[in-house]
């Protein structure tokens, strides 16, 4: 008896005690963003901000060029998601759904890109940008990014369009749609939850890349993750202010990612384990 | 393969013809191959253009790899043979230097100290990540409904969360002054603790770094580990206990075996991307104290673009590149085995 009600409790104990492990330094980070300086700066920590405030918000916002990276972002991001997608759609679908020579070579062309070391190649990148005087640029960064989810996009998209029945697409052409035409009417609408799922991961990796925006830009050229990075250089010892910079560029990611719950165990597995 | 053509020939023929064509030459490379072509050509879209649509549909992908990938990839293994420091890069100098850069880090000890340092770092990564992930991941597998849940989006969380967020977090978590980790060391009874400088020595900088990494990778391979669980059939864990195994047993007998792919694919994609990390080693602390948490990538980026010796960057870069390599070779070398066996 005694071992049987052991047995129940103890996984739950150490579940809880791995859920404050992995949840604390997130909730760290909200927290401080909201509490006040002098519950940030006490040599007892608040562990709740009961009286909150919107005061680091407001610095790190005005904080000079904010607005400036957060545009450069967005650009940047949207770009490279929406770029890779056209391509990716093109390519995928002729790997799902074509027999051809050089097939199984592209493929693991494909394969390989996936796990090109960008976090050491970026002084090749920064010296063709230098020659093209590019730097400080986004259109550089831009193209980087989509080539850094091109494999991946690829990946995900050949699954999707695979797991679209092939008679669909023949009985259009029997009842007289020519090939492109079958794909625009019958795969394209059946991929849009592919595609959404695909760009939001994209998404988040060229949201987050810092190694080669390290190389590439600088003052007005940089992006959110650069801008962050060296915030608490020009901010000192305001970890309000840091705390609620943070805030601002991680939960777009987080709530993202909730929604994505289901798809991130499956759609990685795919890609990257199961090859 | 020969139904597969068959059921596309049936429904419709040009595409079919495609398909049977090309077994055509890879097989017999028989006399239809002339004709085919020429009787399709009526029919509109398909027929010569059929042949060249795959072709046409992967060029974009493939000049982008070319232009984007493989360029930036010569010009640094061109770069690692080239005198190229700041004088160079202003005058537009092309300066080769054969292997000198080569040779200069190959004998320089701070090299290969960083070197065995990004290997020591990787392994102690890698085996605490498998290890918890693998724990966490059965954990998941015995816990109530509730809690898994409650468990996974805690994971979830750290999974997501941006690299640099996370290491801004961790800064402030344990910061000298207010961190919140000094605060409980020093609750704990450890009070030398109190005011502890984290980035002042090499161990504890690592310490930083490593919880990090740590921490932001074990939610993928406790996903996966469970995702694998729930595929093993429940025959086979009873069967196990009829014959009176216990649970270290199950998990040598039952779940290892099942799952053995997985422990292999997903060890080897910990070492490749652990051994590359850049973001956490550098924006916790550059590298330093005085250069010593440097690894590989830190070190090329520092020599490359810190101290303006492009050239010895983008040596140190290839040899990172090559070393990477060799585990990833091994690494496909086993995915295409699982291939065969599945």
């Amino acid at each position: 008896m005694r071992r049987s009600l052991f047995g129940r409790t103890w996984p739950n104990v150490i579940a809880v005690v791995l859920i404050v492990f992995f949840i604390f330094p997130v909730y760290w980070m909200i927290a401080t963003a909201f509490k006040q300086d002098r519950d940030i700066i006490s040599k007892t920590p608040v562990f709740i901000p009961f009286d909150g405030t919107f005061q680091h918000f407001t610095t790190a916002v005005n904080a000079e060029n904010f607005w400036t990276y957060v545009t450069n972002s967005v650009t940047v991001t949207v770009g490279a998601v929406v770029i890779s997608l056209v391509i990716a759609t093109l390519a995928s679908f002729a790997i799902a759904r074509m027999r051809f020579r050089g097939r199984k070579t592209f493929v693991l062309v494909i394969m390989l890109a996936q796990m090109a070391p960008w976090e050491v190649m970026t002084v090749g990148a920064y010296i063709i940008t230098r020659d093209n005087d590019m730097l400080n640029s986004l259109v550089p960064l831009t193209f980087f990014y989509m080539m850094m989810i091109l494999p991946f996009t690829i990946w995900t998209l050949r699954g999707f369009i695979a797991a679209v029945p092939k008679e669909l697409e023949e009985s259009a052409m029997v009842d007289g749609c020519t090939r492109t035409q079958a794909f625009v009417k019958v795969i394209f609408p059946l991929l849009a939850p592919g595609l959404m799922s695909t760009s939001l991961f994209g998404f988040i990796t060229a949201w987050n890349e810092f190694p080669l925006v390290l190389w590439l830009n600088k003052e007005q050229g940089k992006t959110l993750p650069l801008w962050l990075s060296s915030f608490k250089t020009a901010f000192g010892n305001d970890w309000g202010a840091t705390m609620a910079a943070s805030t601002m560029f991680a939960v777009p990611v987080l709530i993202l990612f909730i929604f994505l719950q289901r798809k991130a165990v499956g759609g990685l597995t795919d890609g990257a384990v199961k090859g | 393969m020969a139904v597969h053509s068959e059921r596309v020939q049936t429904q419709s023929p040009e595409s079919g013809k495609a398909a049977v064509a090309e077994i055509d030459t890879s097989a017999a490379g028989g006399g239809a191959k002339g004709a085919a072509p020429k009787r399709t050509r009526p029919a509109g879209g398909p027929g010569p253009g059929s042949r060249l649509a795959p072709y046409l549909l992967l060029l974009p992908a493939t000049l982008a790899t070319i232009a984007l990938l493989g360029w930036p990839l010569v010009k640094t293994i061109l770069l690692s043979f080239q005198n190229l420091n700041r004088r160079q890069l202003v005058m537009h100098l092309t300066e080769w230097t054969g292997f000198d850069n080569y040779k200069e880090q190959l004998t320089d000890p701070e090299f290969w100290a960083v070197t065995g340092r990004t290997v020591v770092f990787t392994l102690v990564n890698v085996v605490l990540i498998m290890i918890g992930g693998t724990l966490i991941g059965l954990l998941l597998n015995i816990l109530g409904k509730k809690m898994r849940l409650a468990l996974s989006v805690a994971l979830l969380m750290a999974w997501a969360m941006p690299v640099v967020a996370a290491t801004t977090v961790y800064t402030w978590l344990f910061d000298e002054q207010w961190g919140v980790v000094n605060w409980f060391l020093d609750k704990l009874g450890w009070h030398s603790m109190a005011d502890y400088n984290w980035m002042s020595d090499e161990y504890s900088t690592f310490f930083v770094v490593i919880l990090l990494i740590v921490w932001q990778s074990i939610p993928f391979v406790a996903f996966n580990m469970y995702a694998g669980l729930t595929t093993i059939p429940k025959e086979l864990y009873e069967a196990a206990r009829m014959d009176g195994a216990d649970s270290s047993k199950i998990f040598t007998s039952v779940i290892f075996p099942n799952l053995k792919p997985f422990f292999l694919a997903t060890t080897f994609l910990e070492v490749i991307w652990v051994f590359k990390s850049f973001t956490q080693v550098y924006a916790i602390n550059g590298g330093g104290p005085e250069k010593l948490t440097r690894t590989l990538p830190v070190h090329a980026f520092l020599e490359g673009q810190g101290s303006q010796h492009y050239g010895v960057g983008a040596a140190i870069a290839v040899l990172t590149i090559l070393m990477l390599g060799a585990l990833m070779a091994y690494y496909f070398r086993i995915m295409i085995k699982q291939e065969d066996e599945l």
